[in-house]
């Protein structure tokens, strides 16, 4: 069995695969790349390249969006 | 969400703030925002409602201009939950660096005068001062400031914040502001889609009034019909 390791996505405490990247994060919850932001442990991470973003045990992922709201 | 493309349609807005926040996970059939309104017909505005200090609003917008590579934004700092007056300390703060990063920032702010100009000299690009407190509906509490803020700069003016009914923006238009910001009005009135065309009807009613020059007042009376010819 794959060793797993913990990350919080939107706050949610999640257990993944250790070799996981930031791609495979998106790919699975099927976010909608062109309508987003994200960051990693708050710094802000270039979409173009997620594929080279290796994830760590306790990483922070925000994933966010607009909604309506003044 | 259908509603609120319906109001924004019939108030004839040309703008409309948007707030950042997570992306529902769990939920993915959720609707988004631009499946209803789309931004190339209706420009986003993406806005930091709901923070407190310079911090949380210079991250809000960073991760806004990363969502659609907005540069056009709004500055909203708060500074304490009960009249949800802006915090013009780090309102400054975050213009500045703001400006420094390549925003184009429209900032919302207290009616001061002597800050909207630190303001404008800080380089924001638009100044919109409260009416009143954030959804308290009283209109325009100080037309001699918004008076004055209007004759000192010549940035875009907007009333953000404070009105309660359709006369307010036509007041807001007549001081000269270039547009106002509505959304408790609108969006909590018992018939919300028809207010939302009063207040479009209320902006053009008031933008023309400006434009056409008003008489002057005075203490007494004077006849509208011509004096000659009486019989």
């Amino acid at each position: 069995m794959k060793k797993k390791i913990k990350i919080k996505l939107n706050g949610k405490l999640k257990a993944i695969n250790n070799n996981s990247t930031l791609f495979n994060i998106v790919q699975k919850n099927k976010i909608p790349l062109a309508k987003v932001a994200i960051e990693l442990n708050q710094e802000i991470v270039d979409k173009k390249k997620l594929k080279s973003i290796n994830l760590k045990n306790n990483d922070k992922i925000e994933i966010v969006h607009f909604i309506g709201g003044g | 969400m259908q509603e609120c493309a319906k109001a924004i349609n019939l108030s004839g807005a040309e703008i409309v703030t948007v707030a950042v926040r997570r992306v529902n996970i769990t939920d993915k059939k959720k609707p988004l925002l631009m499946d209803y309104i789309d931004p190339k017909k209706i420009t986003y505005l993406p806005n930091t409602a709901g923070c407190f200090n310079s911090k949380e609003a210079l991250r809000t917008l960073r991760l806004a201009r990363e969502i659609g590579g907005w540069k056009l934004v709004k500055l909203e700092v708060l500074g304490e939950k009960k009249n949800l007056f802006p915090e013009m300390i780090e309102t400054l703060k975050s213009t500045e660096v703001l400006t420094k990063e390549g925003f184009k920032v429209m900032v919302y702010c207290n009616d001061d005068p002597l800050m909207a100009k630190r303001l404008e000299n800080a380089g924001a690009s638009a100044i919109m001062p409260l009416a009143a407190p954030i959804g308290s509906g009283l209109g325009i509490i100080n037309e001699i400031n918004i008076r004055i803020i209007r004759k000192q700069t010549k940035l875009p003016l907007i009333i953000d914040a404070g009105l309660g009914q359709a006369s307010d923006a036509t007041i807001a238009m007549e001081l000269g502001c270039d547009g106002v910001l509505v959304n408790t009005a609108i969006a909590k009135a018992k018939k919300p889609f028809q207010m939302a065309l009063a207040f479009k009807n209320a902006v053009i009613a008031g933008r023309q009034s400006f434009l056409s020059g008003r008489i002057k007042k005075t203490l007494y009376g004077n006849p509208s019909s011509p004096k000659s010819g009486i019989i």
